[in-house]
Parts: structure tokens; C-alpha cells; sequence
């Protein structure tokens, strides 16, 4: 586990900086490699397959990278995920691929499918290849896709390939959505995202449309009526609030946007960190908070989470992560007010237990000194210019084939009732929205608006 | 403590462990340094004639087959004998047997097959004080082309010949190291026997192409963009060997000729499988050349200790003992029924078993029980044949266990305690039959 350079009392050099947003894991050498693909046991009917959102056939490609042949072990991984790149640096394969491999039984620990995906991946998409996908004969079908995300893009990629076009509505200046915007930078050294949309983008047939903002320059009915269908992967993009006093003092920020900020920069050590940060979270999104702002240089940081660890969506490697880089987590901690002047100067959590299984204030409180206060609570769907379509708790309603409450459009990701937050689960959604939409576009006779 | 003291055709060494004829022993610093680290014995790495040494290539000489961690598994050569001049070679022999009585100095020689030869080099080689010969009738490459080695071993009148005219011009034990390179190891094994040889080894390597370099197009090792056959080697030749030492020692007319096991040996365990089937002594190279010398250090350490647990106080008591039980399939006793039984405490469910059973075998093993992955054998199926037991990754999770009683469950024979062979087998129209 990457141990990053931080301090506890002073500053960290730029240097220091730039080399903690360097690369978490390193990419494996080829002999690595291929000793550690050894280790896979080639399951029938693998668990780890069976576990993967997108079923990627993991015998087979850990058996590819064994045999010297990692570039048909990377065209394995991306005909079932063609942002495996991506889900090889982020997916919580401790709790997919990797907690169901049976070699833990045997030898206390997975095979490294994350690692193993990622050298192949990586190795193809390094080399100056046309793409290994080739898009089917012209439909003339196209959809227009709001939301240039994992979800997003997966749909386009898969509709493409199946020879139909697809116009992306992005309102970022970038395409990744999470990826480019959302992560951790150390997960997504080396601007990996933008040239995994760059290599997405050679199978041809689709367009991006930088700038666009759905309910403002893009609007639903009109894509209806310009476009042979539409695919909504607009993803999770408010983050939620809590309405406690001192919310509104200076230095407190949503997480994501400190995140967003952090991704954005040209050079990390720009950002400007204070000494003691407090986050408010529990998942993945808190934790990345947490860890770049001891990468940037905080003196102390606080994760405050009202649960037990257990409860904790953060999965147990990024805790230790972490913990091991100086963040103080401290458990059954609800935040109460958030004091100070004008700037924060601390947050007073109420301490909490659980009563019968619901969170009860024990009556002590806590206060950490602050003078940056992250929120990471969670975020949910923008919901404007969707006002027509059905929802269900917040998100938009699908059907089993991704349909939504319209004919015609199809949602996928995060911003789906059945999302998961995983970036996974996102591009098999896309994929599988895609092949659904392809079927019944084949299935029955359409009028091609755009043809 | 077991005693590892042996014994071999009158050669004495203080454990059953020696250095093959090979390059560990081309040099007196290498044997030294062999002896410092506790090898038994040597066989010095093959001298040929006086006059302008043999030349070896200058670019690779080795190519190797790994396994699936990349140790390395067999090894092939295409080094010829000694390239130092004799008198260099037999100056230091002398030197090494005279500051270490105590170990065995054997001395290999590959010599053309003309008895004037072999009468030039025998005293030149009793002189320096060596205890016995090992003549060199197995090296696949290089100098068979020249009518040596392994031209020599493939014919058996040849071994006869040369190794009568050696027990004819020198007093030293002669060893015949035989070539795997034939069809029949008896053959040649009884050849050296009637020649008068004091013992064999076997196996030298045998010929092969360790790969093809896809981008030459050209056999491995590559000199200069070709390759030329070799001699293989390391633990993938193990089984190969054993089988060829089982042969001799089991078969009539060669059983009780000392064997010299050679062939893939890396542990004290493979030492023991090879005494156990009849070999008085093993010869160890490829381990060596791969790990270095100190692996002779757990070979005396382990065998000292299986031998203290099993009560075996001498290597003469291992020696030949599983012999008995080596037999030919004819004998077998087809009424003895197995069944693999999987123990579920220990299964990890990577279904390899069943996927083995299902696609090439039997369809004997299960997947599914309730949905949820479930492998168990099926016993109206299973012919006992090993398969998922070979290929379960977990030691000791598969089991074959002998049905002692009732009705297997496959044939609906009931279980029978008559050995029942094939010679007297219904089945067989050659049948003898029982008085």
C-alpha cells in the first residue's frame, strides 16, 4: 500500500505534493505479471467472473497475460468493459472479483485481477493500434446520450459498435464525468481518463458536444424530435446538504467540489490546504477527500462518520488507506453545528450509538478544531430537464431493459433507481442499455429522424 | 542419526550425493567448492583424448523450459566436453583427490572408439589417485556426430566392446553411463553388464528442442541464427528416468548391476524415489547449476531425516526396495475399485475437478447442489481414475479411497478380495487359467 509523504507540522514541498498524486498502484512488470497471472487457478464457472458487473471472463485473460499474450487478454477485458482501465484503478474488486477468488483459501490472498486488468489494458492502449473494435455495418440510427460518464460513454461504444451513431451532450468542458472529475488524482495519474476516452472514441461514430447543460441548451423533447432515441447517464452531480447551523461559514465545501477542484488543476501543489480539515462522510468519496488533503499537505485531518465502522460504505482498503496516511477516523460522530466567526473554526459532533438499531445521541458531544470542513454526505440527481420522466426515490425510473417512463429513452448509471454508485455497474448498464436499444430499434421498423 | 555413508561398485563416499559429469566439475575450483558444501562424490565433467581440446560455441549453450512461476523445470545443453587440455584436467583431479580423500573422484572420458585410445588415457587417469571411470556413451549433441557418445550408447555391441577393453587396461570400477536415447534401456544395460562393467548411471540427457525463438525462426539456443538438437535435463526428465532405473533393476538378466540414478533429481525426496527403485547412489546436475551448490545441504538434512523416521538406518536398506511392487500392467489387480472422495472442509470450489471430469473423462463430478457450487463425486460414474485428484489444486482434498466391501456402484460387481489379473482376466482370449 502506497505510503504518501505528509506532515504533521509544517509544509510539504511542491515536490512532495506532485509525487503523492503519482500513480497508487504501480503498473506491473511484464515478469510480474505473468508470475502473478500463474496464480489463478482457471476456475469452472469462475466466482470472480460471476461477481464482475460487466462478466468479464477473468480465467480467460489472467490465462492470456500468462501465455505472453496480454494484448488479446486486454481485447478479452474490453469486449465485456470497455472502460476496464478505468475499473481497474477504481472498482472495489476487494469486494467483487477479488473477495470471491478462491485462491484467498488457499493462499490468504486474490489473485490481483485489478492489477492483472490494469497491465493489460494499459499495455494495449499505450501502443499505437487502430481500435480492436470494429463497428457493424451502418444503421443510420442515432441517439443522442445526455452525460459523457461511464455510463454514457459505454452506451455510445457499445451502440457504435453495433453500427449505429451516437451525439454525447456533455456540460463539462471534459468527457469522464467521475473519472475525470470525481476520483481521487493518485487513481487517476497521468490523465488516464482522457486518454481512455480517447482511445473509446476510435471506433468511430460518435460525437461529443462539449458545454451542454440539460433544461438549459439541451432539452429532452427536442432530442426526441432530432434523434432516433436517447440514453440519460447524467449521474449523481448535486451533492447532498445538511441543514446545520455554521453550514454557510467560510471553508466549508462540498467534497466533490474540493475534488473537482483538485482534478482540475494543473499543478496540486496550487491547491491550497489548511492545517486541520474535517470530513463529513462515510463512503469512498469522503475518503478520497480525506486522503488528498493530507497528499496536499494538512497537518490533521478528521473523517467524521455517525455509524460504526461496519456501517462505513468506504470499503475496508480505502479505510486502511486512509488510516495509514495519518486520517483520523472517528466513529458514531453526528455532526451538530459547525462554529465560528466568519471562517470555521470547528465542528461539535453529538456522540451517537445505536439503540435497537437507530442512531441515538448518547448526550456528549465532541468538537475538532477546523478550519476546512468537507462534506461528502452523499450526493443525488439534478433533476432539471428531466421534469417529464418518472422517478423513483430521486432517480429515474427503468425497466429491465433500461427503459424509462418514455418510448424511446433509456437511462443508465448512477442516476438510476437501481444504480449502485460503481463505476462498474455504470458501463455494464450503458452496454447492456445499448444492445437493449440496438434490439428493439432491429426488431421493428424506424423512421430515421436524422437520415 | 541415519547413516548416509555408501558404498557404490567399491567407490566409498560419505552421503549418496554426487555431482553429474557436467560443468559444475569441469574445474578443480568448482569441486572444491562442491566438497566445502558437502557433495559426496564427483564425476568430473568428461575428458576426451590428448592433443587440441574440444572447442565449444561462444554464444548460448543453454535453453531452458520453466514452469508456470518461471523455476526453472527442464534444461537443455549443447556444450560438449571439456575444452581444457588433459593435462590441466587430470593435474587438478589429482590435487582435489589427494586434499579430500575422503569423497568420491570419478573421472568421465569420452575417447574415440578405438581400444588404442582408451589404453592411451586409462593410466594417465589412475594416476591421479581417482577412484573409477565413467565412460561417457549418452552426450545426444556435438561429439555423437563425431562418433562418440551417444553413437556409442545407441549400439550395444559398442558399450560391450569398449567397456571389455576398459576393464582389460585399468584396475579402477568402471561406470557405463547409458543413453536414454533408445527404444529399450535393457539393451544397452546388459551390454555394459557383459562387458564386464562394474555398475551404471543413467540417464544422460536426453535429445531434444527446448523451443523455437519465433522471431529467428530458429531452434533454441540460437547461435548466430541456428540451432542444433541438445541434451535435456532438470526435473521434467525425472519420471523418464525412473522408469528407465525400475527396468534395469527389475528386469533378470541386469538386476543387481549397481545403479548411478541420474535424471532430474532436486531433493532429497527424488534422491529417495530413485534408491527406492534401485539406485545405490544419485548424481545431481541441473538442481546445482540452478540453485548452487548448497541445495546438497537439505538433500543430506532431509533424507537423514526420513530415513530416522522411517527406521531405515543404512542407504543400503532404501536401496531396490520398492522394486517388488514395480510390475507389469498385466499384473495389476483389476478387482481392486477406487473412488475419489472430495473433502469439502477443505474444497475451495474452483470447480477444476469437474470441468476436468465433465469435458475429458467421466462426467463424475458434480457442480451444482441447491444453486449454489457444489462439487461431489458421482460413484455410479467414477472409473477411479486420478484425474481430479491430479489436477485439484488444494494438497490432499481429493482422495482415492479403496472400496473394501458391497457393490461398486459403476459395474454392479460386488467388490471381490480374488486378485484378479489380466493373464487370467474372462476378458482375455489368452487368458491362463487358474489350476
Amino acid at each position: 500500500m502506497k505510503t504518501f509523504k505528509t506532515t504533521s507540522n509544517g509544509t510539504l514541498s511542491n515536490d512532495d505534493i506532485e509525487e503523492n498524486f503519482d500513480d497508487l498502484h504501480p503498473l506491473l512488470s511484464n515478469g510480474n505479471a505473468v508470475v502473478e497471472a500463474s496464480r489463478c487457478l482457471y476456475c469452472y464457472d469462475a466466482p470472480c467472473m460471476n461477481a464482475c458487473p460487466t462478466k468479464i471472463d477473468i480465467p480467460k485473460f489472467i490465462k492470456q497475460i500468462h501465455t505472453h499474450d496480454p494484448d488479446s487478454a486486454a481485447e478479452t477485458i474490453l469486449t465485456s468493459n470497455i472502460l476496464g482501465g478505468t475499473c481497474a484503478r477504481v472498482c472495489p474488486t476487494e469486494e467483487l472479483c477479488e473477495e470471491v477468488c478462491v485462491v484467498n483459501e488457499t493462499e490468504g490472498a486474490p489473485v490481483k485481477i485489478g492489477e492483472l486488468q490494469r497491465f493489460a489494458v494499459d499495455g494495449l492502449m499505450q501502443k499505437t493500434r487502430p481500435h480492436p473494435f470494429k463497428r457493424g455495418a451502418e444503421t443510420g440510427v442515432t441517439f443522442a446520450v445526455i452525460g459523457a460518464g461511464p455510463a454514457g460513454l459505454a452506451f455510445a461504444h457499445r451502440f457504435a459498435m453495433l453500427g449505429n451513431q451516437a451525439v454525447i451532450f456533455e456540460k463539462r468542458e471534459k468527457a469522464g464525468g467521475l473519472n475525470e472529475y470525481g476520483l481521487a488524482g493518485y487513481k487517476m495519474a497521468d490523465d488516464f481518463a482522457q486518454k481512455e476516452i480517447d482511445f473509446l472514441m476510435g471506433i468511430g461514430g460518435i460525437e461529443i458536444r462539449y458545454g451542454q447543460t440539460l433544461g438549459d441548451t439541451v432539452l429532452l423533447d427536442q432530442l426526441q424530435a432530432d434523434f432516433d432515441g436517447v440514453f440519460i447517464g447524467v449521474g449523481l452531480s448535486n451533492a447532498n446538504q445538511l441543514n446545520i447551523p455554521g453550514i454557510d461559514l467560510t471553508g466549508v465545501e462540498d467534497a466533490i467540489d474540493f475534488i473537482d477542484r483538485l482534478r482540475c488543476a494543473p499543478a496540486k501543489a496550487h491547491i491550497k490546504i489548511d492545517s486541520d480539515v474535517v470530513v463529513i462522510g462515510g463512503g469512498n468519496t469522503a475518503i478520497d477527500a480525506a486522503v488528498q488533503a493530507r497528499c496536499l499537505g494538512a497537518e490533521s485531518v478528521t473523517l467524521a462518520y455517525r455509524r460504526g465502522q461496519d456501517a462505513m460504505s468506504a470499503t475496508d482498503w480505502e479505510q486502511l488507506l486512509a488510516t495509514t496516511n495519518g486520517v483520523n477516523i472517528i466513529h458514531w460522530a453526528n455532526p451538530r453545528e459547525i462554529t465560528g466567526s466568519s471562517d470555521v473554526e470547528a465542528v461539535v459532533f453529538d456522540k451517537m450509538k445505536s439503540v435497537d438499531g437507530k442512531l441515538t445521541p448518547t448526550g456528549e458531544t465532541i468538537t475538532v478544531q477546523a478550519d476546512m470542513v468537507l462534506m461528502a454526505i452523499g450526493q443525488s440527481m439534478a433533476e432539471t430537464g428531466l421534469e417529464d420522466i418518472a422517478l423513483e426515490g430521486g432517480k429515474i425510473k427503468i425497466g429491465p431493459q433500461y427503459q424509462t417512463s418514455i418510448a424511446g429513452i433509456y437511462a443508465g448509471g448512477d442516476c438510476t433507481a437501481t444504480g449502485t454508485d460503481l463505476t462498474v455497474q455504470a458501463v455494464e448498464d450503458g452496454k447492456q442499455a445499448a444492445i437493449f436499444a440496438d434490439t428493439q430499434l432491429r426488431s421493428k421498423s424506424v423512421r430515421h429522424k436524422r437520415s | 542419526m541415519a547413516n548416509l555413508h555408501t558404498e557404490f561398485a567399491g567407490i566409498k563416499s560419505p552421503n549418496p550425493f554426487w555431482l553429474a559429469s557436467a560443468p559444475p566439475t569441469d574445474k578443480e575450483y568448482n569441486v572444491v567448492r562442491a566438497f566445502e558444501a558437502g557433495w559426496g562424490g564427483v564425476v568430473w565433467k568428461t575428458l576426451g583424448e590428448e592433443g587440441p581440446p574440444v572447442v565449444n560455441v561462444n554464444g548460448p549453450r543453454y535453453g531452458a523450459v520453466h514452469n508456470s512461476d518461471r523455476r526453472l523445470f527442464g534444461l537443455n545443453n549443447i556444450e560438449l566436453i571439456t575444452d581444457r587440455p588433459l593435462e590441466v584436467n587430470l593435474r587438478e583431479i589429482k590435487n582435489v583427490k589427494r586434499n579430500w580423500p575422503d569423497r568420491a573422484m570419478v573421472v568421465s572420458l569420452m575417447v574415440p572408439c578405438e581400444e588404442e585410445a582408451w589404453k592411451r588415457i586409462l593410466p594417465l587417469v589412475e594416476d591421479t589417485g581417482a577412484d573409477g571411470i565413467e565412460l561417457n556413451f549418452g552426450c545426444p549433441h556435438g561429439m555423437s556426430e563425431r562418433g562418440m557418445g551417444a553413437a556409442v550408447g545407441q549400439v550395444p555391441e559398442y558399450i560391450e566392446m569398449v567397456t571389455r577393453w576398459c576393464k582389460q587396461h585399468t584396475r579402477m570400477p568402471v561406470i557405463v553411463k547409458l543413453t536414454p536415447n533408445i527404444t529399450d534401456i535393457r539393451y544397452p544395460a546388459r551390454a555394459a553388464k557383459s562387458g564386464g562393467a562394474d555398475a551404471v548411471s543413467m540417464i544422460n540427457t536426453i535429445n531434444s528442442i527446448i523451443g523455437v525463438d519465433l522471431d529467428q525462426m530458429a531452434p533454441m539456443p540460437t547461435v548466430g541464427g541456428k540451432g542444433t538438437h541438445g541434451g535435456y535435463c532438470g526435473p521434467a526428465v525425472k519420471p523418464i528416468a525412473l522408469n528407465m532405473v525400475a527396468e534395469v533393476a527389475r528386469n533378470g538378466d541386469t538386476a543387481g548391476i549397481p545403479i548411478s540414478g541420474i535424471g532430474g533429481i532436486e531433493t532429497w525426496r527424488d534422491a529417495a524415489e530413485f534408491m527406492a527403485l534401485g539406485a545405490g547412489n544419485v548424481q545431481v546436475c541441473t538442481a546445482a547449476m540452478t540453485y548452487g551448490f548448497r541445495i546438497v545441504e537439505e538433500m543430506i538434512d532431509g533424507l537423514s531425516r526420513w530415513m530416522d523416521e522411517n527406521g531405515y538406518n543404512s542407504v543400503d536398506q532404501i536401496v531396490g526396495r520398492a522394486v517388488p511392487q514395480v510390475t507389469d500392467w498385466q499384473h495389476l489387480n483389476l478387482n481392486y475399485v477406487a473412488k475419489a472422495v472430495i473433502d469439502q472442509d477443505s474444497c475451495i470450489k474452483c470447480g477444476r475437478c469437474h470441468i476436468a471430469c465433465e469435458d475429458t473423462s467421466h462426467q463424475a463430478i458434480t457442480s451444482m447442489k441447491d444453486g449454489e457450487r457444489f462439487f461431489e463425486v458421482i460413484d455410479e460414474e467414477c472409473v477411479g481414475c486420478n484425474l481430479c485428484v491430479n489436477v485439484c489444486p488444494v494438497e490432499n482434498c481429493i482422495t482415492m479411497e479403496q472400496m473394501t466391501e458391497g457393490v461398486d456402484p459403476r459395474t454392479n460387481q460386488p467388490i471381490s478380495d480374488n486378485h484378479l489379473e489380466w493373464t487370467a482376466h474372462p476378458n482375455n482370449p489368452m487368458r491362463t487359467q487358474a489350476e
